[in-house]
């Protein structure tokens, strides 16, 4: 049952939970006609304490299609956080006005604290770099709706593995499921953190291996999910320059992968994917931005419980 | 070796950590204690080569769950006339609430005031704690 259930992390709900927004999101994505009024009469607060764009324009369009409405803010400065309100005291009085709040800010835990003081189910929607659970739905989904599985597959994470958020929490996500391998295609400055290796990988038998250039295995690869490599991580700029260019994915690299591998993003992309590859139909970055938003419309009906 | 008379009613912390007294005395405000109060470092000890005590003259609240943090090897005895009526054996709490500041200036906690610094136990071993809110891991040697 996830009516009244908050979404802070993507460990906070079972296989089974996940199941049952994903069933909803392909009965929405076959039918959008029959949800477009489900959410009549109910209110989304997105209280954005930073710019999101893409996130927030996610939600807000899921609940337009649902047929509910929207009030928020976009930006710290133009709410009562600029006369210092705290983030317990916003939550509870935006408790009063709305169904559902959806809280993106640059503290880490943050969406933790709103839940803890919240009357109506708060979503995270990006703490730092910390959590990014919706983004976590939104991969699930897409490789689910295009792999036609979660089980069975080899994932390939390229760029920056270090900081990328949304690569810890879909490695852990990912690694629930049965017979997963990864192989982790990052500079030697960017690796996945040790815990994540320790607590996720080895303590569940998990097939990994790292790598630093991606043409050595992009062939084995049923998923590749390319992250940016972000200059500032690096301490030497000679490195970042030495390194950048190995992670440009482009139409070369895409002849040795399978016919059936498909390439994923959390967007925004800046180079680290050739506008070249856009073209071919392994590219699923875009789809996968749509798929975020059914996502988000079978997470926000689940906890609304209209459906 | 120096000799401390028995107390008659009070406390004794034993079997500290070589070097972690200190931390226990200055934790515990004993430095500005009006009754009398000992504390002694490096004691040879049975169990470990060297070992800190303190000793109490005076029935004081004791947080416990602080003290397993800091060493949950610890042993407490409450003194009644001489003679010891109670041992307290300690143990690394599970969870630990605003002992220890979560010091990730990236954690919720360095600007949101009025919530509680909660951490819970990661590894016994290595006695590292994850803030409830970040994950930042803490180590009880920051206490």
């Amino acid at each position: 049952m996830l009516k009244g259930r908050h979404l802070i992390e993507p460990m906070d709900f079972s296989i089974d939970e996940l199941e049952e927004i994903f069933n909803l999101a392909d009965e929405i994505i076959a039918n959008p006609e029959n949800f477009k009024d489900i959410c009549n009469g109910k209110l989304l607060a997105t209280l954005f304490y930073e710019p999101s764009t893409r996130t927030r324009f996610s939600f807000e369009a899921a609940m337009y299609r649902l047929g509910g409405k929207v009030i928020g803010f976009s930006e710290p400065n133009s709410s009562s956080v600029a006369k210092g309100e705290s983030i317990a005291d916003t939550i509870r009085t935006i408790g009063c006005y709305a169904d559902i709040a959806v809280m993106r800010h640059p503290k880490e835990g943050a969406p933790k604290v709103a839940s803890f003081y919240s009357n109506i189910p708060v979503i995270n929607a990006g703490d730092g770099g910390h959590q990014h659970p919706t983004q976590t739905l939104t991969d699930l989904l897409t490789i689910r709706a295009i792999k036609g599985k979660l089980s069975n597959l080899t994932i390939g994470f390229c760029g920056d593995l270090k900081f990328g958020r949304t690569v810890h929490s879909l490695i852990k996500a990912m690694s629930r499921y049965e017979n997963i391998k990864f192989i982790l295609v990052s500079p030697e400055e960017l690796k996945v953190p040790e815990y994540i290796k320790k607590e996720v990988l080895e303590k569940n038998n998990i097939e990994f291996e790292e790598i630093e250039k991606l043409e050595d295995s992009i062939q084995k690869l049923d998923i590749l999910y390319m992250t940016r490599v972000q200059k500032e991580r690096f301490f030497n700029e000679e490195d970042y320059i030495r390194l950048k260019d190995s992670y440009i994915l482009d139409k070369e690299k895409m002849n040795n992968a399978k016919k059936d591998m498909i390439v994923l993003h959390p967007l925004p992309r800046v180079n680290e994917i050739s506008y070249e590859v856009d073209e071919d139909p392994r590219a699923c970055y875009f789809k996968q931005a749509q798929y975020g938003m059914y996502v988000r419309m079978a997470l926000i009906a689940k906890l609304l419980g209209v459906c | 070796m120096v000799s401390i008379n028995s107390i008659k009613r009070g406390v004794v912390i034993d079997h500290i950590k070589a070097g972690y007294g200190i931390k226990i005395y200055n934790y515990l405000g004993l430095d500005k204690a009006e009754f009398t109060v000992a504390l002694i470092k490096n004691a040879p000890s049975n169990k470990k080569e060297r070992k800190d005590i303190i000793k109490i003259e005076n029935a004081i609240d004791i947080d416990f769950t602080v003290l397993g943090l800091i060493d949950p090897n610890i042993t407490i005895n409450i003194i009644e006339d001489e003679v010891i009526k109670k041992k307290i054996k300690l143990s690394t709490p599970n969870r630990v609430e605003d002992v220890i500041k979560c010091k990730n200036p990236r954690c919720v906690t360095s600007v949101e005031a009025n919530i509680p610094h909660v951490f819970f136990l990661l590894d016994e071993e290595k006695g590292q704690y994850k803030c409830q809110y970040c994950d930042e891991l803490h180590t009880f040697s920051e206490v």
